[in-house]
């Protein structure tokens, strides 16, 4: 699988893509090569049940909410959209250096704000919280354990204690966590 | 005020007691060791030299019949000696933080190292021939296995597996480059700087090069003991530290290997590709043998429930052991402890008990503290006792090579190391791990053992060694902590782990997983995920006892940190004992009753008799296994609410009531059955009301009566809109989850009490309304025993103001 010209032009606008985010163009080749094997129907862009094909996805607990995630925005998942997407840096970071960090990482997740809050009112409530650590912790824990996380969850993070979560406080509560430098996935080269 | 100073000018003189007893001691030890050492001379020339044994010894001489007092140290030489070298350890340990200021400049290491040369001076002063106290096999295999252990067992494994990488290059690559540069310049200039004649040119290559490397390692003891006070982030932290700790391996292949060639004197190609193979035979062989201990060690720990009190010395040996096995075959038996401290801490500490866990830390501590005392002051005696051969050029040739080393090989492995990287290392990054490059004991006892016949310059090295070992522990140990500030290089953060971040991140694994899913890269996430999901299907089956096993992280989590909120809170308070019961929900069987209890702030309740407190701890700690969710729904529904008028008075009431309401639960014991999900812990509680916020506990289903006792699954909670008066009673500071509602819940507990159930989560609404009067009356009288009871800042004062509107 080299990068040799010839398949860099199948993927279409390359080079505008290559300065758009800012990957290389083994980058690009290696995005495109996995666009075309998730696509499995040939269609031109990426659809729910290509996602769930994924073993692994089906595996993992919010599976079904990376997969609601991506396609909730409504943009059709061809293969631009879908390089552009990697960049979308971690909203939590808003400071300047912390850009630069997140932009020479080669990629990095959606925010992951946005995928506690489901319905988008831009607070993650108890609802969502306990929805989310259901998925997680499964059947293992009883629904008043999960309660309590989630309560607990809540009280520690809710400074203006609307007893929702919003996006500062989300912010402010895993700041010291060094959310840059966990919300990116490093490619091999 | 004069009893201040009075007390002040006590503490002082206390103080100065202290130090001059611990310099008597000092004298004493050193000239009863001074005896021991040379007890081989006469009786006469022992006796003149020794305090105490003179008196003993001229009745002696007497012809008495029976010897009434007699003198025999011989019998009780050796662990006499012992126990008075680490009593003087700790004695020094404690006297370096009664001298006000010192323990700031000087790191503990280099005033140990000076203790050290105090001790061997005096000894030598006396005449005495000073112990060959830092004895190699004393050293690996007494001194050095406790500092290992306690380092691994409590390995933060998250950062070190994340760096994993990069700490290994920094340790294999890293230590050969500085041996290979050490070793060979050293060479070239013993051959080149001096004349041919002096005894530097007749050091070899092979003995220059194993001389590189057993000075080229960093030593884990030195970085441990000037890193612990400096408070470095996590990142640097673990970076120098696991370097430390990695090289191990590398240092025993070199050591071995230089040794072998110098003692054969010819090197061939095959002999160099069999060292590298060693390397790798040492290194994963140590991790292998390491893993296996920690296993057994995991699984032992599986059937101890019957017998705790021996939980922690099967830590202890099997990790010994797992060390000591490493050592018979030449691995590498550092990582062999790291791997069986590391692997086996996950499931022992999920198998022990609370009690067991305390002890294993506090020992391991311990230990670990008094073998790196005795390792510093062993240094400094060591030093004294020689034998030396001073070689300006050689000692700082290899001391200007040492750092040379250090730096380039640490900016040249970043500068690769950063392609890979996510996170960079910064320039002042690579300047502390530069700088951390501490050498210590490990290397002196390494020269210690070289071989005289072989080699001949055994001496000169050991100077050197010496030279090296004092330069870093002084000169870089004392300023480091300066250029951490100057730099203002990140600190390590104090606050702890909060459940968010825990959720968070395990939130993000799964989320990155996903997305390397989706990528179709397998990354480090896929594999992490991957291990993990083994883990909890075989492994935590088969070495966790119990329950335990299938406790997800998460609650474990969790638990924990209500333990240690609920152990708080009783440590701070000490007042009135709640009965608010156990803050968590889980109903396992091998998870003890907790101290359950939640205090109120000392100044609220001055005048409650002890006796009355005790019986109630009674009561509720021979109750609180089995009626833990009776007690919580007791806490908040049943309890009496006495109206607050006068406070302190009404408090004791209150407790009064609690002991009939006790009573009576008592007889609905039969009703509960199964371990109901307390509907609300008392952290939640609490912080539902330290966040001002009005809550109501409506169960789902429960709108009948008290019937709805048997189906205590269907509670959940479900904040209500603002009705009931809350009171916040701040301990710690405002809005910390700490802060107890003791106040509230009497208030809630005194409608249902009202109601005579006793048991249920009824839907308060009804009696509400109706107590709504009375309410707003306590409410201000609540208010007013707040203001006078917490201690709390501004805004929780705001908060309370805005809580009472209904």
């Amino acid at each position: 699988m080299g990068s040799s010209s010839s398949s860099r032009n199948k993927i279409p606008n390359a080079q505008e893509l290559m300065r758009q985010t800012g990957f290389s163009s083994a980058h690009l080749l290696r995005l495109h090569d996995r666009f075309e094997s998730l696509d499995r129907d040939n269609r031109g862009y990426l659809s729910p049940d290509d996602f769930e094909a994924l073993g692994g996805l089906a595996m993992n607990p919010i599976g079904g909410r990376i997969i609601e995630a991506f396609f909730s925005s409504g943009i059709p998942w061809t293969f631009p959209p879908l390089s552009g997407f990697w960049l979308i840096s971690v909203q939590l970071t808003e400071t300047e250096t912390k850009k630069e960090h997140s932009k020479s990482s080669p990629a990095a997740g959606p925010g992951s704000s946005n995928l506690y809050d489901l319905d988008r009112d831009g607070k993650i409530s108890r609802e969502e919280l306990l929805q989310v650590l259901r998925a997680m912790l499964g059947l293992q824990v009883t629904e008043e354990q999960l309660q309590s996380i989630a309560e607990r969850a809540i009280q520690e993070a809710d400074l203006d204690k609307d007893d929702a979560i919003s996006f500062d406080e989300f912010k402010k509560s895993l700041e010291k966590m060094d959310i840059d430098t966990k919300m990116s996935v490093s490619f091999l080269k | 005020m004069p009893s201040r100073t009075v007390s002040h000018g006590a503490s002082g003189r206390l103080r100065g007691l202290f130090l001059v007893m611990v310099l008597v001691f000092l004298e004493g030890s050193v000239f009863t060791v001074a005896v021991a050492s040379s007890d081989q001379h006469s009786p006469i020339t022992a006796h003149s030299g020794s305090h105490k044994a003179t008196d003993h010894g001229s009745h002696n001489n007497t012809g008495k019949a029976f010897p009434v007092l007699d003198l025999n140290y011989e019998n009780v030489r050796v662990p006499f000696e012992i126990s008075l070298w680490v009593l003087l350890a700790s004695l020094m340990k404690l006297g370096f933080h009664l001298v006000p200021h010192l323990s700031n400049i000087v790191p503990e290491s280099c005033l140990l190292i000076v203790v050290g040369l105090l001790v061997g001076g005096i000894i030598r002063g006396t005449g005495e021939t000073v112990p060959p106290v830092l004895d190699s096999k004393l050293f690996f295999y007494i001194l050095l296995p406790p500092i290992i252990l306690d380092a691994g067992y409590f390995l933060p494994i998250r950062p070190f597996m994340e760096n994993l990488g990069t700490i290994l290059i920094f340790a294999v690559v890293g230590t050969l480059w500085n041996a290979f540069f050490v070793g060979g310049l050293l060479y070239g200039v013993c051959q080149i700087g001096t004349e041919s004649s002096s005894i530097l040119s007749r050091i070899g290559l092979l003995q220059c090069l194993l001389f590189g490397s057993i000075i080229s390692a960093v030593d884990p003891v030195a970085v441990l003991a000037v890193f612990e006070e400096i408070h470095i982030n996590e990142l640097l932290h673990i970076l120098v530290f696991g370097e430390s700790l990695l090289n191990d391996a590398v240092t025993v292949v070199l050591y071995h290997l230089f040794e072998e060639f110098s003692g054969i004197g010819s090197v061939t190609l095959l002999k160099g590709f069999l060292g590298v193979i060693s390397f790798f035979v040492v290194a994963l062989g140590g991790v292998l043998v390491g893993v296996l201990y920690g296993i057994l060690a995991a699984f032992t720990s599986r059937f101890t429930s019957h017998t705790r009190v021996i939980e922690p010395l099967f830590v202890f040996l099997y990790s010994y052991m797992a060390y000591l096995s490493a050592e018979i075959f030449h691995l590498s038996g550092i990582m062999a402890l790291i791997a069986c401290g590391a692997v086996m801490r996950p499931y022992v500490e999920a198998n022990i008990s609370h009690k067991s866990h305390t002890t294993i830390k506090y020992f391991l501590k311990m230990w670990s503290s008094v073998s790196e005392t005795l390792i510093f002051i062993f240094l400094g005696v060591a030093t004294v006792a020689g034998p030396h051969d001073w070689n300006w050029t050689f000692v700082t040739v290899t001391v200007i090579l040492c750092l040379v080393a250090r730096v380039i090989g640490v900016v040249g492995l970043t500068f690769i190391i950063n392609k890979f990287r996510i996170v960079k290392l910064t320039t002042k990054d690579q300047f502390i791990i530069a700088y951390g490059g501490l050498r210590g004991a490990i290397a002196f006892s390494l020269g210690f053992l070289l071989n005289k016949e072989h080699f001949p310059e055994r001496e000169i090295f050991l100077t050197a060694i010496i030279t090296v070992i004092f330069f870093t522990v002084f000169v870089q140990g004392m300023t480091i902590k300066p250029l951490v500030e100057l730099l203002a290089v990140k600190k390590k953060q104090e606050a702890k782990r909060s459940i968010n971040e825990e959720i968070h991140t395990q939130f993000l694994d799964h989320l990155l997983t996903g997305i390397e899913d989706i990528c179709g890269h397998y990354g480090h996430h896929h594999w992490k995920d991957k291990l993990n999901r083994f883990n909890k299907k075989y492994v935590k089956k088969c070495l966790i006892a119990g329950e335990r096993s299938k406790e997800p992280q998460l609650i474990a989590f969790y638990h924990k940190m209500e333990m240690k909120q609920a152990i708080q809170l009783v440590e701070s308070g000490g007042g009135i004992k709640m009965p608010s019961a156990v803050p968590s929900t889980v109903s396992m069987q091998n998870i003890q009753p907790r101290p359950s209890t939640k205090p109120a702030p000392e100044r609220a309740i001055p005048q409650l008799s002890k006796n009355k407190e005790e019986e109630i701890r009674k009561i509720l700690r021979t109750n609180l296994q089995r009626t833990r969710q009776r007690l919580r729904s007791y806490n908040r529904h049943t309890l009496v609410a006495d109206p607050y008028e006068d406070g302190l008075s009404d408090l004791f009431l209150k407790k009064q009531k609690m002991f009939q309401i006790e009573k009576k639960l008592k007889e609905m014991n039969t009703y509960l059955t199964v371990p109901a999900p307390p509907p609300d812990s008392p952290t939640m509680c609490r912080a539902r009301l330290a966040s001002g916020k009005h809550t109501d506990f409506k169960p789902d289903q429960v709108q009948k009566g008290n019937k709805m006792c048997s189906d205590p699954q269907a509670y959940s909670i479900k904040p209500a809109s603002n009705k009931v008066p809350m009171i916040q009673v701040d301990l710690a500071s405002p809005q910390s989850p700490d802060s107890v509602n003791l106040l509230d819940e009497f208030g809630q507990a005194n409608q249902q009490e009202e109601e005579e159930q006793g048991l249920m989560m009824k839907p308060p609404s009804r009696p509400r309304e109706a107590k709504k009067p009375s309410e707003e009356d306590e409410a201000k009288d609540q208010q007013r025993l707040m203001r006078c009871l917490s201690d709390p800042g501004p805004s929780a004062d705001e908060d309370e103001d805005g809580a009472f509107l209904p």
